[in-house]
């Protein structure tokens, strides 16, 4: 059978709109030395690496074999996995898979983008087929608007309801040194900013980031021994359902939806919002961060913005959403997932700092990218069964 | 380690143009192969990985072509950007975890959609090599050269490879590239960049593959008895072409060594029946040979010469006609993986190796071979 | 019926991927540059706990992650160690052939530098040639600063 694993060390990098003081390269390794530093571990402890961001972004193929001067790749295992948006996510599930297989003890994972390198949305256009859908599509944001629209239409939400949202989360980031943005605003302040895309506004919506971040995973033969309080994979899974802009139905987050359906009952969740002490969540809008919940069970399809203005999900609530501040902080579009899953961790191996939530025992984190696509992995800071 | 084996393989005729078939045809063609081969519908499989490459596919999220064609709606799924024997890894990885029962690996490339040079270039560092317009010809002829120069191999023995595998693909009705050839014709075609001749190159392929893995409980579903992984490693050398010795594989060498390891290999040359290693260029398949542990450093011309990985010799090579027949970049890796299997299974026809029972799988990533993947699978 | 379906012929869109980069070499690669640009001297990086200077600079050791580097500088000149002609004409090519690619490990360098080798007459391509840095007049802060290498 397999091993039970656990996360017992984080590193990232400070994000920004720009690191132009390093290359790619170097950047990851600046999250490596911080991760393997918290772990009190080197480069010789590391028996695989698994590295991920999305290829058009930087224009360099093959990361895996480029990256490893930063990555710590020479003469190691190291091996690419890249899934668009979600990459950061499924970076840290391959992570968990390589350890979970009994294989390898110790893996690192590195999410990474420097999207200061290119046209952001140029790029993420070319992911979507290039015959039907690509010449009508507009990037992401346009993805999520006609999502937003919908809701609005369905539920009667409003902009301002979306706006509690981006406050929420902006507010949370003023207590994470990482974050791209730390900006403190209200609701008016989001309703007055610019609009991109109907009903998305300029704070609605996340910015493009350079950052990167590590995560070792280690075995429970070494887990406990690395980290006092290691934060144990309850349980991971992912649905990449929808290939073209018009396979989903906009009914809720349905791909989210289908993932807490499989992992909830594995891992013995019935009540979300009071089992799960703290959450880190991709959500790359404002919209997103009142509808996807829904899918969750934190609340009843079109109950988002109820929970949302209960202050349930601020710090101090009773499952506070982002506390890093969430992808509407910061985006460094491969490495997005992956920080949700090294947050989620933080919280449960007591490492928030500033961020932290105290007493955190049980944690989700999701991954978001790729049409309409989601991925959860929950964590806990009891080793499973 | 608790077993894992493939049950099922797949794989399209591999072809220089296929015009009228998209990605999504080529995998959902080798997905529903694969599900014949191992008698098993697509509600028996619990995950899926696929591999492909976003540069080769002009397409970021490369993946998202293929989802629907490997019926992976409503499943746990990833990708691998790298070549198929790590993909089939990871895959491998999937169902030791104990999380999965199946996982169905599926790879594409239609190389002929694009310009490989352009293609191959963009693995080159943009601030330091890119602007030199090296790409996977050129690059390879500079390690082909150092490879020579280090141990006195000859051009004639990177000919006898081309030889060997283009013949042996005259057995394998899936290659794209069978020719009666000789040593001179190989000397004689087209100069690329020397030393290196057309010849001695991998053609340009369209071509998809499948495989799925099965635990024992999943296996006893399936219709044939399981191809198990004895043994598997993976390892990178260094990046920057100057930083290697290019006459030599140490990352090689070492990940053959844990596969070895793992799979209860001393003697390599004795103990495996048969190999399908990764002849991207003639050379690369004596390289790989010495990195293998098949002969000594330096001994890859000689073991060639002395006919040792025929068809009939005592460690065939390549029997399926290799890369150098059809190269779908990256599913080439996974269609020598399945070679391998089909050997051990007795279902080789026409290029059947004897006695076959340990196969050797490999797979390369990055310039001039920088990454090896290594396989072992047996009965 | 289906017959005129098999004299058609296959449908065929072209298309391309037209994204922009702009690649931050960072404070290690612009002191490199910048010292080619404006002093037309190549520098590496040397790492004390492997004893080994590298050519691309780097700001950290990959083999055993040291931190500190400190800038050596090497020569413009060296040794051929690899080699290869293009016997074909590729848009991403710098130059025009005829010339080759080469990898040169320059004198004070523990790795060598892949670069383009031109002047060479027929059979003097050999590994050990000794070749040296041939420089722009203007210069802008890229690899290509370094026009080519040729024998000394």
């Amino acid at each position: 059978m397999g091993k039970r694993v656990a996360i017992v060390g984080t590193g990232q990098t400070k994000a920004s709109s720009g690191r132009k003081d390093v290359n790619g390269q170097e950047m990851i390794n600046e999250a490596v030395m911080k991760a393997l530093a918290e772990a009190e571990l080197t480069r010789d402890d590391i028996d695989a690496v698994i590295i991920g961001n999305m290829d058009h972004f930087e224009g360099i193929n093959y990361v895996d074999t480029w990256s490893v001067d930063g990555s710590g790749g020479f003469m190691k295992p190291i091996m690419k996995v890249t899934t668009g948006g979600t990459t950061g996510t499924t970076v840290a599930m391959a992570a968990y898979y390589h350890v979970a297989s009994g294989l390898f003890d110790k893996v690192l994972a590195i999410g990474w983008e420097k999207n200061s390198e290119s046209d952001t949305t140029g790029a993420i256009i070319t992911a979507f087929e290039p015959i039907v859908d690509r010449p009508t599509f507009g990037g992401a944001v346009g993805g999520l608007a006609v999502m937003a629209n919908r809701y609005m239409h369905d539920w009667g939400a409003t902009q301002e309801d979306a706006a509690r949202v981006a406050v929420r989360d902006r507010q949370h980031a003023l207590n994470n040194p990482n974050a791209h943005l730390r900006i403190d605003i209200n609701i008016d302040d989001v309703m007055k900013s610019p609009m991109i895309s109907w009903p998305i506004k300029y704070l609605d919506m996340c910015p493009r980031t350079d950052a990167a971040c590590a995560v070792i995973f280690a075995s429970e033969d070494y887990a406990e021994k690395i980290c006092p309080k290691p934060a144990w994979v309850l349980g991971t899974t992912n649905r990449h359902n929808f290939t073209f802009i018009g396979d989903p139905s906009f009914r809720t987050m349905i791909t989210l939806e289908e993932c807490a359906k499989a992992l909830y009952p594995r891992i013995g969740i019935t009540e979300p919002l009071k089992q799960f002490d703290v959450m880190e969540l991709y959500l790359p809008s404002s919209f997103a961060g009142v509808q996807w919940i829904e899918a969750l069970g934190l609340c009843k399809n079109g109950g988002g913005p109820e929970l949302i203005a209960s202050g349930a999900t601020n710090m101090g609530g009773e499952c506070p959403i982002n506390p890093s501040g969430g992808v509407l902080s910061s985006n460094p579009i491969g490495a997005t997932g992956l920080l949700r899953v090294a947050e989620g961790a933080l919280q449960i191996m007591g490492r928030a700092d500033k961020r932290q939530v105290p007493g955190a025992k049980t944690a989700l984190s999701s991954g978001f990218g790729g049409c309409y696509w989601s991925d959860l992995m929950a964590f806990s800071a009891k080793k499973p069964n | 380690m608790d077993k894992v084996g493939i049950v099922g393989v797949g794989q399209t005729k591999y072809e220089r143009k296929k015009v009228g078939e998209t990605f999504f045809d080529m995998i959902y063609e080798v997905t529903v192969k694969a599900l014949d081969d191992a008698g098993l519908t697509i509600d028996d499989i619990d995950n899926v990985i696929t591999v492909s490459n976003d540069f080769w596919d002009g397409r970021t999220i490369s993946s998202m072509a293929v989802q629907d064609a490997c019926g992976s709606r409503h499943k746990d799924i990833s990708t691998v950007e790298g070549d198929g024997v790590y993909g089939a890894f990871y895959g491998a990885m999937r169902v030791l975890s104990g999380s999965f029962g199946t996982t169905l690996v599926v790879a594409h490339n239609k190389c002929s959609q694009s310009r490989m040079n352009q293609i191959t270039n963009a693995m080159f560092d943009p601030i330091y090599t890119r602007a030199l317009g090296l790409d996977a010809i050129t690059s390879s002829a500079m390690q082909a050269r150092a490879y020579m120069d280090a141990f006195g191999i000859t051009a004639e023995q990177f000919a006898r490879v081309s030889v060997k595998n283009h013949k042996n693909a005259k057995n394998n009705p899936l290659a794209q590239i069978a020719l009666d050839l000789t040593v001179e014709d190989v000397l004689k075609s087209r100069l690329l960049a020397d030393p290196l001749r057309l010849l001695d190159a991998s053609p340009i392929t369209d071509g998809a593959a499948a495989v799925i893995w099965a635990n024992e409980a999943a296996a006893r579903k399936a219709k044939k008895a399981p191809v198990w992984m004895k043994g598997v490693g993976h390892m990178s050398d260094a990046y920057h072409l100057g930083d290697r010795d290019l006459a030599r594989s140490p990352a090689l060498v070492g990940a053959a060594g844990k596969a070895y390891a793992m799979a209860g290999i001393d003697d390599p040359l004795k103990q495996l029946d048969v190999a399908e290693i990764y002849d991207a260029f003639s050379y690369m398949e004596l390289m790989w040979y010495e990195g293998l542990g098949f002969c000594p450093e330096g001994g890859g011309g000689k073991l060639m010469d002395a006919g040792v990985t025929q068809m009939g010799g005592d460690l065939p090579v390549n029997p399926s006609g290799g890369c150098l027949s059809a190269n779908a970049v990256l599913v080439a890796g996974l269609a020598r993986l399945i070679e391998c299997v089909l050997q051990v299974r007795g279902e080789a026809a026409g290029r059947q190796v004897k006695d076959c029972s340990t196969a050797l799988a490999h797979g390369i990533n990055g310039p001039c071979g920088q990454s090896h993947c290594v396989m072992v699978m047996g009965k | 019926m289906t017959d005129w379906i098999e004299q058609t012929e296959d449908m065929v869109y072209k298309g391309r991927i037209k994204v922009p980069y702009t690649w931050w070499v960072g404070e290690t690669g612009s002191h490199f540059f910048t010292t080619l640009r404006d002093e037309k001297k190549l520098l590496g990086t040397y790492c004390a706990k492997c004893d080994m200077v590298f050519i691309p600079p780097r700001k950290n050791c990959g083999r055993c992650f040291n931190q500190d580097l400190t800038w050596k500088e090497v020569a413009d000149e060296g040794t051929l160690v690899t080699y290869t002609v293009p016997a074909y004409e590729a848009d991403i090519h710098p130059i025009k052939p005829p010339f080759a690619y080469g990898i040169i490990k320059l004198d004070g360098a523990d790795t060598g530098l892949t670069h383009i080798v031109t002047g060479f007459g027929d059979g003097q391509l050999k590994a050990g040639l000794r070749v040296k840095a041939v420089f722009k007049e203007d210069r802008d802060g890229h690899i290509l600063d370094i026009r080519h290498f040729q024998p000394v």
